[in-house]
């Protein structure tokens, strides 16, 4: 305990020392001045768009993913081939060339111009997808051969087998995984903002240009992010605590999280 | 006895790459009949049982099961399966699910009954296999015989004609053994009919009406239990009994 109290001492005097050397200009989004609070709120509110770029982007996917797994596992040899083509081609785009595509490239070709916002959740869930697939792939492999063999004694028909049986198991399996991928997504996000969506960096790119304090700026940008990670996290966490184990049976001890470590050991007078 | 045969199998050979795993297999089986197949490890027991429900496809010959033919239609093998129960050798239960769960997903599912139905029949079987209590369970928590007594409902609530069993306690502990037995044995006393690949040998004598001896791919010697025990007529069944009853 006293070690990672001793951590939070050195940043803290780090930050504090830092901000006092004359050198860091804070006022730029002090919650104490009228235009501090004004910034403050325009950088705040890039969360929205960040968050939700993130989420439907890692939704869509998901079920691209699924879909793409499952042709590369049980579909015929075109199935195969589709999967193999999809997951190679796609992986190999860089995001933000594909962000570009998309945005730029795309209006050409179908007519529709779509919002940066769009475009980015399209994007984002195209550069995502072949990853998603592969951790989909190697999730449903591992469930055991006697699940999928019990299912067709009983008369399931395949769809049945997939969605009752070996698609819940290869989830649970894949959480952590996809929690992974979904922190890359919250990361990912921040390239959107180079076709103007209004999330969390462009915010801050348009503070900068206009108030000429990248470092303060930049810096609580990092900080969101930093927030937003771990907030991703612990939610991961709850949700592999409340879908259970590697073998689908719900974990009935919540494992011990900082929080209730703490207050165990300030019940034994550990300070 | 009725003695219409409800499992023909004529000719029935299987390959795995270049090994033959069934060679020209003949089997009958009569609606209502008991019959215990045991051989050793690799005699092709497993494949030859796994066949009649067409987890594994047989390459030649000809598999009818109640009046369909096993072939590649797709429609014969959803039929057939929903007529016939198989219980595993390492149960297969599904271990997201709870133990209710377990027992109504293939009655609501392939067979299109409602949730309080598949309940009232799953309740119905748990207590038949003497588990009554463990209906919100999850299998990770049940004991091996447990497990395998709800893999065994788990099949009867799909109300089969037919019961295939896979070495259902080869991977059971010593004492939980009789408890699965039992199950089968009172099954067995209720007009069931049942392949049973084991080798519990006394079981074979409690219930079968014949005993199948494989070996190498091929139905060696089959016979009424009286006949198998006391009087082998092939060598290779004998020196298979004498190593599996000498102790």
């Amino acid at each position: 305990m006293t070690r990672s109290r001793n951590h939070f001492l050195i940043v803290g005097l780090a930050l504090v020392l830092a901000g006092c050397s004359g050198n860091w200009g804070w006022y730029v989004i002090s919650p104490e001045t009228a235009s501090g609070r004004t910034n403050l709120r325009f950088l705040l509110l890039g969360f929205e768009l960040t968050i939700l770029l993130s989420l439907l982007a890692m939704v869509a996917a998901s079920l691209a993913g699924l879909v793409i797994a499952l042709l590369g596992l049980y579909g015929n040899r075109t199935g195969r081939v589709v999967n193999r083509v999809y997951v190679e081609f796609f992986r190999a785009i860089p995001v933000l060339v594909m962000i570009l595509w998309v945005h730029y490239g795309l209006p050409v070709v179908v007519g529709i111009s779509l919002p940066p916002f769009w475009s980015g959740v399209i994007a984002l869930a195209l550069a995502e997808s072949p990853f998603i697939a592969e951790v989909f792939r190697a999730g449903i492999q591992s469930v055991d051969r006697g699940q999928g063999e019990a299912a067709d004694s009983l008369g399931l028909t395949w769809r049945d087998k997939m969605r009752y049986v070996i698609v819940p198991q290869a989830i649970r399996r894949v959480l952590p995984a996809l929690g992974n991928q979904f922190v890359y997504m919250l990361k990912m996000s921040a390239l959107v903002s180079i076709i103007g969506a209004q999330e969390l960096t462009r915010r801050a790119n348009e503070l900068v240009v206009a108030e000429y304090r990248p470092l303060e700026i930049y810096t609580f940008l990092i900080l969101e992010y930093l927030v937003l990670v771990m907030i991703a996290s612990a939610g991961v966490r709850w949700l592999e605590n409340r879908m259970g184990g590697a073998d689908g049976r719900p974990v009935l001890a919540r494992r011990q999280g900082w929080f209730a470590r703490r207050a165990a050991a300030r019940q034994k007078g550990e300070p | 006895m009725a003695a219409a045969p409800i499992i023909e199998m004529r000719g029935v050979s299987k390959w795995y790459g270049d090994f033959q795993a069934l060679k020209s297999v003949d089997l009958t089986v009569n609606l209502g009949q008991k019959v215990v197949v045991c051989g050793p490890s690799g005699s092709g027991k497993s494949t030859m049982i796994r066949c009649l429900n067409r987890l594994e496809a047989h390459e030649e010959g000809v598999i009818t099961v109640d009046g369909m033919v096993l072939d590649g239609d797709t429609r014969h093998i959803a039929a057939i399966r929903a007529e016939v129960g198989m219980v595993f050798q390492q149960f297969n239960l599904f271990p997201h699910l709870t133990v209710l769960r377990n027992l109504t997903l293939g009655p609501m599912r392939a067979r299109g009954m409602s949730a309080a139905d598949a309940e009232e029949r799953a309740h119905h079987y748990l207590a038949r296999v003497r588990i009554p209590e463990q209906a919100d369970k999850y299998p990770g928590q049940l004991s091996g015989g447990q497990q395998q007594r709800v893999a065994i409902a788990r099949s009867l609530c799909m109300n089969p004609k037919i019961m295939l069993f896979d070495e259902p306690t080869s991977a059971l502990d010593p004492e939980m053994i009789s408890e699965v037995l039992d199950v089968m044995v009172e099954l067995a006393g209720e007009g069931m009919t049942m392949v049973v690949v084991t080798h519990e040998m006394g079981f074979a004598r409690r219930v079968a009406d014949t005993v199948i001896f494989m070996d190498a791919g091929e139905v060696v010697e089959a016979a009424p239990p009286d006949a198998f025990f006391a009087a082998p007529k092939s060598d290779r069944t004998r020196t298979f009994l004498d190593k599996i009853l000498s102790h």
